[in-house]
C-alpha cells in the first residue's frame, strides 16, 4: 500500500518532470491559441448574428468568446509553470553542482569521459612543466586552480561557468513575468473615459462597468485633430491639466497628451485613444451674398437648424467638417453638406467650402453665393486609463528573459583540465555548447604550447 | 538615381545569386559558389544603400521616418533582413548550397514588393509616430529571417534525407553531394533557431514595451500578438524537443517548417486574413 503511494507520488512528479509535457504543453498553447484569433474575442452583436445558434452554443459554453481568460487556457498556463518549476527543481542541484564545484583532477575515468584529449609535446620536469602550463593557461584562456594529488599536479581553469545557468534564469523570468500579469490583474485596472473639451472628470468606467475613484481631476483644456495633405490623420492631442483637492497641480498643466505620449501622474496613466464630436452643440458660420450685389451678411446656424437667408430662402446645415481632403480630393479648408431651400421651391442639398472656392460655391444657391467660413466646435476626447502596478515586475521578467536566453544560446561553459607528471602533460577540454567550435579553440591551445 | 531603381538592381542581383547557386549544385565547382554567394552580397550592399536612399526621400518629402511603415516597407526589410543572416551563416560555415534554398526566399520578397505593391511612400499615421516602431520592426524581422533560413536548412535536410533513404547513392553523385551532411543540417537548423529565438523573444518584448507605453496594455491578446506568441511556442518546443531523445533530425525539421509557416501567417496572414491593431498591408 505505502509502496503503491509512493510509486504513484513518484510517477506524478516525474509527469510533471518530463520534458514530453513541456512539448505538449507548448505545442497545446500554440493550437489552442488559434482558436481566439478566428473567434472574435468579446463578441460584437453585428458578428454574433453571422453564427448559428448552436455554434454561439457551443462556444460560449467552452469559453470560445474569452478564450484566453477561459478555465482550460488559464489551466494549461499553470500546468506549464508548474512543469517548469519540477523540472527547475530535478535539475538545478545538479547544474549547480557542475558550477559551484567543478571536477578539479582529470583522473582516467573522467579523461575517458571527454570528447578533446591530447598528449603535449613538452618536456622538462614536473614543476618546470607546472609553472610553465599555469603561465600558459592564465595568458590564454583562464587562471587555473591547482591540485596536487599522488605526485602529479592537476590543472583546472575554466569559462563562463554560471552561462550554465542561462537556462534557469530564462525559466524563471517566465515565472515572474506571470506574477507581474497577476499582480496587474488583481492590483490594476483598464478603463476609459471621454472628457468634453473644457470640461474635467473625476471618475473613469472601468471593463465591466465599475466606477473607479481617480483621486484627482482631469481636465481636457483642449482638443486638436491635425491632418496631412493627403488626408490622412497626422496628430490628436489633448491638452490635459489635472487638478487635487480643487488645486492645479504644478508641473501638470496644458499636458499636450498626443497617441504615443501618454501622461501619467499618481500609477495612473492616461492614454489618447479616439475623440469625438461633442453633443453640446456646434456653431457654424456663413456668409451670404446676393449675386447682383450688396454687402455680404454673416450668419451663424447650429447643426440641422433651419436658417432664413435674405430674399426668403431658407438653409439648414446638415453636416461639417474643418478639413475636406479626406473627402474631396484637391480641396482644403472647411466644408459643409447643407440643405437649401428656394423661395416656394423644393430642398436642394449640395456641398459648400471657404471663400477660397468662390466658384465652386457659385454653382448653387439661386441668387444667392453661400460660403462656409468654418465653425466653433466642440469635441471631447476619449482615453484610456490604465493603472497596473505589476508592470515593473514584468519588464524585470522580459529583462532577465532576454539576457537568459543570450546567456543560454551564445556563451558557452568551457573547461580545460591539464595533469602534469614527470612523464609530460596531458590536457583535456569539454564546452556545455558548440562542440566543434571548442575543438577548434582546443587544437589551437595545443598548438600554442607546443610551439612555446 | 531613385531608391526603386535599386530596388529593381536589388531583385536582379537575387535572381542572379539564386541562378548561379542552381548552377553551384549542379557543377559542383567552388568558385561558381562563391559567385553565388558575392551575387548576394552585391545584392545586399545596393539594398542597404536602396533603403538609405528612400529614408532620405521621406525626408525629402518633408515627414522623415524610418522605412519601415507600410507593406511594402517591411517586405523589403523582410529580404533584407533574410540575406543579413544567410550571409552570416554563409561566411560563418561556408556551406554555399544552402544558398539556393534560402535566397529564393529573399528573391519571392522583393519581388512581390516591385511588382505588386503600393510602393508611395506615406507620412506616419499617430499610431506609428514612436522610435519603438523601428526597434520592434527591426528584432522581429532578424528573427524571422532566421527562421526563414532555418526552414530553407530543413527543407534541404527532408530532401536529403528522403533521398538517401531511398538509397539514392547514385543520386548523392548529383546534386546532393553539394548539400551537407544530414547531421551537419540538423546543426545549422539549431544554430539558425538559436539566433532566431532570441531576437523574436526581444521583438515581442519590443512590442509590448511599446504597446504598454502606447496604450496601456502590454498584452491584449490582438492577433498579431497572439500569433507571434504562437510562434514562439513552436521555437520553444523546437529547442525543448532537441533535449529529449527522439526529436532531433526530421522531426526537427519539420517543427522548423511549421514554426516559419506560422511565422509568415503571423507577418502576412494576420493582416489580410484577420483583423487587428497592426495597420501594415490594410
Ligand atoms: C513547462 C515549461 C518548461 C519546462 C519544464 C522546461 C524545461 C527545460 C529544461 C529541462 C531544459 C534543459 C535544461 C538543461 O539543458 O539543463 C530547458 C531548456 C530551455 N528552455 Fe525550457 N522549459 C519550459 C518552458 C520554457 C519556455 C516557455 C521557454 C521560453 C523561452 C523556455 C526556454 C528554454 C531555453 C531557451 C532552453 C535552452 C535550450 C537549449 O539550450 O537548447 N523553456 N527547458
Amino acid at each position: 500500500m505505502t509502496t503503491n503511494k509512493r510509486g504513484f507520488a513518484q510517477q506524478l512528479w516525474d509527469f510533471f518532470c518530463s520534458l514530453r509535457l513541456t512539448i505538449f504543453l507548448l505545442i497545446g498553447l500554440a493550437l489552442t491559441s488559434i482558436i481566439g484569433t478566428v473567434i472574435q474575442q468579446g463578441p460584437q452583436r453585428e458578428y454574433l448574428a453571422t453564427l448559428s445558434e448552436t455554434k454561439i452554443r457551443l462556444y460560449s459554453a467552452l469559453g470560445f468568446f474569452d478564450m484566453y481568460h477561459s478555465w482550460w487556457f488559464i489551466l494549461l498556463l499553470y500546468l506549464l509553470t508548474l512543469n517548469l518549476i519540477c523540472c527547475s527543481i530535478k535539475r538545478l542541484p545538479r547544474v549547480w553542482k557542475i558550477v559551484s564545484e567543478p571536477v578539479l583532477v582529470m583522473d582516467d575515468t573522467f579523461e575517458r569521459s571527454l570528447s578533446s584529449v591530447r598528449d603535449l609535446k613538452l618536456r622538462g620536469s614536473k614543476g618546470e612543466l607546472k609553472e610553465k602550463m599555469v603561465s600558459f593557461l592564465k595568458a590564454e584562456f583562464a587562471e587555473p586552480v591547482i591540485t596536487e594529488r599522488e605526485g602529479e599536479y592537476h590543472l583546472f581553469a575554466q569559462k563562463n561557468p554560471w552561462c550554465r545557468l542561462g537556462v534557469y534564469v530564462v525559466h524563471l523570468s517566465i515565472i515572474i513575468i506571470f506574477i507581474g500579469a497577476l499582480i496587474g490583474s488583481f492590483f490594476g485596472y483598464k478603463a476609459y473615459v471621454n472628457i468634453p473639451e473644457g470640461g474635467g472628470v473625476s471618475q473613469v468606467q472601468g471593463r465591466g462597468g465599475k466606477t473607479i475613484d481617480l483621486g484627482y481631476e482631469v481636465r481636457c483644456e483642449k482638443f486638436s485633430v491635425a491632418f496631412y495633405d493627403t488626408g490622412a490623420p497626422k496628430e490628436f492631442k489633448s491638452i490635459l491639466s489635472i487638478v487635487e483637492n480643487g488645486k492645479p497641480v504644478a508641473g501638470l498643466q496644458k499636458v499636450p497628451v498626443i497617441v504615443n505620449e501618454p501622461l501619467t501622474y499618481k500609477g495612473i496613466t492616461f492614454y489618447q485613444s479616439s475623440y469625438g464630436q461633442s453633443d453640446e452643440g456646434v456653431k457654424y458660420h456663413l456668409t451670404v451674398r446676393d449675386r447682383k450685389g450688396g454687402a455680404p451678411v454673416k450668419l451663424d446656424a447650429r447643426q440641422g437648424e433651419r436658417v432664413a437667408l435674405p430674399g426668403g430662402a431658407f438653409l439648414s446645415v446638415m453636416e461639417a467638417t474643418q478639413n475636406v481632403t479626406p473627402f474631396m480630393k484637391g480641396f482644403d479648408g472647411p466644408g459643409a453638406q447643407v440643405e437649401f431651400t428656394p423661395a416656394g421651391g423644393n430642398p436642394q442639398p449640395f456641398v459648400i467650402l471657404s471663400e477660397k472656392y468662390e466658384s465652386f460655391n457659385a454653382q448653387h444657391g439661386g441668387d444667392l453665393v453661400i460660403t462656409f467660413d468654418g465653425m466653433d466646435q466642440k469635441f471631447f476626447t476619449g482615453l484610456q486609463v490604465a493603472k497596473d502596478p505589476g508592470v515593473l515586475v514584468v519588464w524585470l521578467g522580459c529583462f532577465l528573459m532576454v539576457i537568459g536566453t543570450c546567456m543560454a544560446f551564445f556563451m558557452s561553459h568551457k573547461r580545460v583540465w591539464a595533469r602534469v607528471s614527470d612523464k609530460g602533460v596531458t590536457m583535456g577540454g569539454s564546452a556545455s555548447k558548440n562542440p566543434t567550435g571548442f575543438e577548434i579553440v582546443f587544437d589551437e591551445l595545443v598548438e600554442k604550447i607546443n610551439k612555446a | 538615381m531613385s531608391s526603386s531603381m535599386l530596388f529593381n538592381v536589388t531583385m536582379i542581383a537575387y535572381m542572379v545569386s539564386t541562378c548561379i547557386f542552381f548552377a553551384f549544385l549542379a557543377s559542383r565547382s567552388k568558385g561558381v559558389g562563391l559567385a553565388g554567394t558575392y551575387a548576394a552580397l552585391f545584392g545586399f550592399v545596393v539594398q542597404t544603400a536602396a533603403i538609405g536612399l528612400r529614408w532620405k526621400e521621406s525626408y525629402d518629402q518633408g515627414h522623415g521616418h524610418a522605412p519601415l511603415s507600410n507593406l511594402f516597407e517591411s517586405v523589403v526589410f523582410f529580404s533584407w533582413t533574410i540575406i543579413l543572416i544567410f550571409l552570416f551563416i554563409d561566411f560563418k560555415y561556408r556551406y554555399r548550397a544552402i544558398g539556393f534554398f534560402v535566397v529564393p526566399f529573399a528573391l519571392f520578397g522583393m519581388a512581390w514588393a516591385q511588382l505588386s505593391l503600393d510602393s508611395n511612400i506615406e507620412p506616419l499615421v499617430p499610431a506609428l509616430q514612436s522610435n519603438w516602431l523601428v526597434y520592434h520592426v527591426i528584432t522581429c524581422f532578424l528573427g524571422y529571417a532566421a527562421f526563414a533560413v532555418a526552414c530553407g536548412i530543413s527543407i534541404m535536410y527532408l530532401i536529403r534525407e528522403q533521398i538517401e533513404q531511398e538509397g539514392g547513392n547514385a543520386q548523392a553523385g548529383g546534386l546532393l553531394s553539394m548539400f551537407p551532411s544530414i547531421k551537419v543540417l540538423d546543426d545549422l537548423n539549431y544554430k539558425a533557431i538559436m539566433i532566431g529565438f532570441p531576437l523574436l523573444t526581444l521583438g515581442i518584448v519590443t512590442g509590448a514595451a511599446w504597446a504598454n507605453y502606447a496604450w496601456g496594455t502590454y498584452w491584449s491578446w490582438d492577433p498579431k500578438e497572439t500569433w507571434s506568441l504562437i510562434v514562439w511556442f513552436v521555437y520553444a518546443a523546437f529547442l525543448h524537443a532537441r533535449i529529449t531523445r527522439g526529436w532531433v533530425g526530421r522531426r526537427a525539421a519539420i517543427l522548423s517548417v511549421i514554426g516559419f509557416a506560422a511565422t509568415i501567417f503571423c507577418y502576412l496572414g494576420v493582416n489580410l486574413l484577420l483583423s487587428g491593431l497592426h495597420s501594415y498591408g490594410k
